[in-house]
């Protein structure tokens, strides 16, 4: 980025040629993302819930959560013109907008780092399964169908059960753990694309070791490819986290948009008539869920040659 | 491989005097063949899954006694039985698990019936659920994304890609939620026409007019909220699958074949995007009948998924074991099912 | 008379990037019972050129000029009159038959149903048999009615198509490309194929191709296309003998081999790359490549001129090069 590596000598480093391509490359990639102005609608949703979640400890403080700091709040009141009761109370009469902006914390961290914990894993046993034939390639490729087959909610309580208390860490690696089948079934097909091409029958005759032509070749090709599927991955894992909150799966202390729409179900705010804590968190969840699918629709778009035009 | 498949004629070229290596393709044979081998496919997973199962149910902390005694009456020597099986060594246990996967004798704690009994009480009613929410989706999802994807880049295929995006990113049980609190409760200028509790209104016979009419009534909502997050789905495929099959060669000469609009999108365009749509929508069924949990929960719903909630809050281990296992193997089912369905469509996947 | 005239035809592409004049100002005929080659490099306007006589453009493309199609103008036609004379009129030998063909639908299916379209009168049944004959003769077993694309192999799927170009019996077929991605043996049949059929029907027929041998012992005469342009036509084998334009002169340089698919990427002693159609050079288009080009050749605009019996080119120098008549 800084321009003190003056070029004191005739002949470019490779590592200042490689530096130079990146460059070039990375404002090629924005120039193309930034035509799609629904990919930039999606980013600008998600820098505000980034911000909202990193601010959120500064502009509301932790008591506004506590239930045994708001016993003298009316529960359920209506949203007031007091910042803080913008959106009126819950049912434990605390503030919902507070809530509100620190359910964005658990939402963004969960489904950011169980979709690379499910990219990882996707994308190892992808190209595994499309690169060896015979025994271990086949089981590769029976485990992801298996993994596939398994029903969610189930599966994940018997997780949290076997792994012992429902932390947020848990969490992660429960939705990691069931989120990969989706990613390896693509990356096995692209594995599969990519090995069909010459080059990579030159690289085999030439005695390339797998791991070679794994690392060298295939896995540059089914990078972007894995890049765009993980965006739309955690799309899909804070869909779930919200299922596993309103569920009552998720750590009974942690605030999140899900857990939020579990109490108001539990106390019965739809037949109150109590919508400030029922359509608020949905909206957020929406808006999350929306940001990370029209971002990873667009780089799909962008970064797959074959759809880049038009 | 050539020589196995009568269809495979690729080299004919190799010898130009012969031009008729094909044998009268049968579509009938072909699609037995690859039922026949789906099936043991779906067989290897099967096992697998029970395999699974069994483990994984062993894997659970606590007293596996108290797992399965629950509510139901059991004498002294009976117990003693029960405790010894649990005893005895793991390879023992496997063995008498493959001896009987499905547990037929296995009871639910919490209702103290067999648990296929209890299954098969539940299942009617999601049944329902499934049937009508899949069959709006499918209707109305394919038809939205047959419209976008031929008029690619018009204000309805703006309109309606904003609008699925929407519906594909709503969490489907906050959507009955809002659902209840406007249709249900009645809400400002909303009627609260729509009952939300059960799936019958208590007392009434099935079989009989009002039942009927009471399930259908009762039926409305919960179907409403599946079906919309599913029909973004839905619509969504499609409209990339007609966009993806705009480009092709055979759409150019089925055009220029002088055939209408009209002709080309029904005849051509849509039977070939329609592929992936039909894959994803068995998928989902599989799904569906253990995934409807949350709405049925919101519902009060008495279906399998609000039996899997109440099981879980119960701790009701058999009864869970007997879900996880039909669960997995209504998703093997419909998985074989969609590939069989393409399969009859796609003479190419037969090969 | 000519079954297909284009007068001046120019069809203009409009991608958010730019115009691209992929065909400009193009004059050809067709006779009846007349072959006529059009040979040219990759992207110099072929398949454009075909894809006006059944406005099978994209919508957003803009045209000029006049194509009759047997006297009547397809740029007025209404929509209606524009669908008869699409395969009852003129019908394509598409460019990749190997694509061309819906993949989930029999053969049989998709061969019945333009007649099914354009002859009220047909039954599924006349149809069929009209199929069956149709397949008789392109040399291929009527069994093939109930195959699928994807069990024939290259050439077979190639003989499928033009049955199905001939079953509205049209007044003109143009064929893109018909032969290439086929072996030679299997080319040379196809050709021979389609050359019986223009023979025997007296249909007209436009062959499409980017080897210029080939078009020179199987049509009566040959257009050579650049940037867009018809820059040279004439007699086929007079043309194939004695080149007037630098550029057919370089072009069958480039063509040592018959059926090299290869070679045509790489011709022989033409330097350089064929013009993008949407940023094309001054005056000649051919003149940064050309080996006469004069200083004259980048200002002047060129247009075709008689330079002997028959024959026109679009060159300045053509009388001063070599080789020329
Ligand atoms: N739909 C389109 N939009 C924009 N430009 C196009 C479009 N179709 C073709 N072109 C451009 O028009 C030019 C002519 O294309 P065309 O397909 O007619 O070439 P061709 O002579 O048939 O080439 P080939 O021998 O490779 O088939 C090319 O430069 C191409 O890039
Ligand atoms: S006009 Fe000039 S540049 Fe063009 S072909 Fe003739 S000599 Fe070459
Ligand atoms: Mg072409």
């Amino acid at each position: 980025m800084t321009t003190d590596t003056a070029p004191t000598v005739a002949i470019p480093s490779v590592r200042a040629i490689r530096w130079k391509r990146r460059q070039v490359a990375t404002a090629r990639f924005i120039r193309a993302f930034s035509r799609y102005r629904s990919g930039l609608f999606g980013v600008g949703i998600l820098l505000f819930f980034v911000a909202v979640a990193v601010s959120a400890p500064y502009v509301f403080p932790e008591y506004l959560l506590d239930p045994n700091a708001n016993l003298s709040n009316s529960v359920y009141a209506p949203p007031s013109a007091e910042f803080y009761y913008w959106m009126g109370t819950d049912d434990l009469g605390r503030s919902v907008l507070a809530e509100l902006a620190w359910g964005a914390r658990p939402s963004l961290v969960v489904g950011i780092l169980a979709s690379i914990m499910a990219m990882i894993i996707g994308t190892l046993v992808g190209i595994a399964s499309g690169h060896f034939r015979g025994f271990f390639g086949g089981s590769m490729e029976r485990l992801t169908d298996w993994f596939l087959v398994l029903p969610f909610v189930p599966t994940v309580i018997v997780l949290q059960a076997v792994l012992g208390e429902t932390t947020i860490w848990i969490t992660v690696i429960v939705l990691g753990i069931t989120s990969w089948p989706g990613t390896a079934r693509l990356v096995r097909a692209q594995t599969l694309s990519v090995e069909a091409r010459p080059y990579i029958e030159r690289a085999k005759v030439l005695g390339n070791s797998d791991w070679a032509q794994m690392v060298r070749h295939i896995l540059p090709n089914v990078m972007p490819l894995v890049i765009a599927n993980t965006t739309l991955t955690v799309a899909i894992v804070i869909l779930s986290m919200t299922t596993l909150a309103f569920l009552g799966l998720l750590d009974p202390n942690l605030i999140s948009w899900g857990g939020m729409l579990d109490s108001a179900d539990a106390t019965g705010a739809a037949l109150q008539g109590a919508w400030w804590f029922l359509i608020p968190p949905g909206l957020c969840v929406i808006a999350v869920v929306l940001a990370f699918t029209l971002i990873g629709r667009t780089l799909e778009v962008v970064l797959n040659p074959r759809l880049g035009s038009n | 491989m050539a020589q196995q498949e009568p269809g495979g004629v690729s080299d004919a070229a190799l010898d130009p005097t012969e031009f008729g290596r094909v044998q009268r393709p049968s579509r009938v044979s072909g699609i037995g063949r690859f039922t026949a081998r789906r099936l043991l496919t779906g067989l290897g997973t099967l096992a697998f899954v029970l395999v699974f199962n069994f483990f994984l149910f062993q894997m659970l902390p606590g007293d596996p006694l108290a797992r399965y005694k629950g509510a139901r009456e059991i004498s002294a020597e009976d117990l003693a039985a029960l405790r010894q099986e649990l005893e005895s060594p793991l390879w023992e246990q496997f063995f008498n698990y493959v001896k009987d996967p499905l547990q037929l004798d296995s009871y639910s704690t919490i209702q103290g019936k067999p648990v296929w009994e209890v299954i098969a009480d539940a299942l009617p009613w999601t049944l329902i659920l499934l049937g009508t929410s899949t069959l709006l989706a499918t209707v109305i999802g394919i038809w939205i994304g047959i419209r976008a994807g031929w008029n690619r880049g018009s204000k309805f295929d703006k309109n309606s890609t904003g609008i699925t995006l929407f519906l594909y990113a709503t969490p489907e049980f906050w959507l009955g939620l809002l659902l209840i609190l406007f249709f249900s409760t009645g809400f400002w200028i909303f009627p609260g026409i729509f009952p939300s509790g059960s799936a019958i209104g208590s007392g009434l016979d099935p079989w009989t007019v009002d039942g009927v009419i009471s399930i259908a009534w009762h039926t409305v909502l919960p179907a409403a909220s599946l079906a919309a997050v599913y029909l973004a789905d839905y619509s969504l495929i499609m409209r990339a699958s007609m966009v993806d099959e705009l480009g092709q060669d055979y759409l150019m000469t089925a055009r220029a074949k002088g055939l209408m609009d009209r002709a080309i999108r029904r005849g051509h365009a849509v039977p070939n995007a329609s592929l992936p749509t039909i894959t994803l929508i068995f998928l989902n069924i599989g799904f569906i009948i253990g995934g409807a949990i949350t709405v049925e929960t919101v519902f009060s719903y008495p279906g399998l998924g609000l039996l899997t909630w109440n099981a879980i809050q119960a701790d009701d281990l058999p009864l869970l074991q007997a879900l996880f296992l039909f669960f997995s193997v209504s998703v093997i089912v419909f998985n074989m099912i969609a590939d069989i369905v393409i399969a009859a469509i796609d003479p190419r996947i037969r090969l | 008379m000519a079954v297909l005239d284009m007068r001046d035809v120019s069809l203009t592409y409009h991608p958010s990037e730019g115009p691209v004049p992929a065909v400009r100002h193009v004059d050809l005929s067709v006779d009846a019972g007349e072959v006529v080659g059009v040979a040219g490099e990759s992207g110099c306007g072929k398949s454009t050129l075909i894809s006006t006589v059944l406005r099978l453009y994209p919508k957003s493309a803009t045209v000029d000029g006049e194509v009759l199609v047997d006297g009547e103008n397809v740029f007025d036609m209404k929509w209606n009159r524009m669908r008869a004379v699409r395969w009852g009129e003129a019908a394509v030998v598409f460019q990749g038959a190997l694509h061309s063909l819906n993949p989930i639908q029999r053969i049989g299916k998709q061969l019945v149903e333009p007649i099914l379209v354009h002859d009220k009168g047909a039954t599924e049944a006349s149809a069929m048999k009209k199929v069956r004959e149709l397949l008789d003769q392109v040399g291929l077993p009527t069994r093939h009615v109930n195959a699928y694309p994807h069990q024939l192999s290259g050439g077979q799927k190639q003989r499928i198509m033009i049955a199905l170009a001939l079953t509205c019996d049209p007044k003109v077929l143009l064929c893109d490309e018909p032969t290439t991605a086929l072996d030679v043996m299997v080319q040379a049949q196809i050709l021979d194929l389609l050359k019986g059929i223009a023979r025997d029907r007296a249909m007209g027929m436009l062959i499409i191709s980017h080897d210029l041998s080939v078009l020179s012992t199987n049509c009566d005469r040959i257009a050579i296309m650049y940037a867009g342009q018809v820059v040279e036509q004439g007699p086929a084998l007079d043309l194939f003998q004695n080149p007037a334009h630098p550029y057919t002169r370089a072009l069958m340089g480039a063509f040592p081999t018959i059926g090299d698919g290869e070679s045509r990427y790489a011709p022989t002693g033409l330097p350089g790359d064929p013009p993008f159609p949407g940023d094309l050079p001054s005056g000649c288009s051919f003149h940064p490549r050309c080996a006469i080009a004069t200083d004259e050749c980048s200002t002047v605009n060129v247009v075709l001129e008689p330079v002997g019996p028959g024959r026109d080119a679009a060159c300045i120098h053509v009388n001063q090069g070599v080789g020329a008549p």
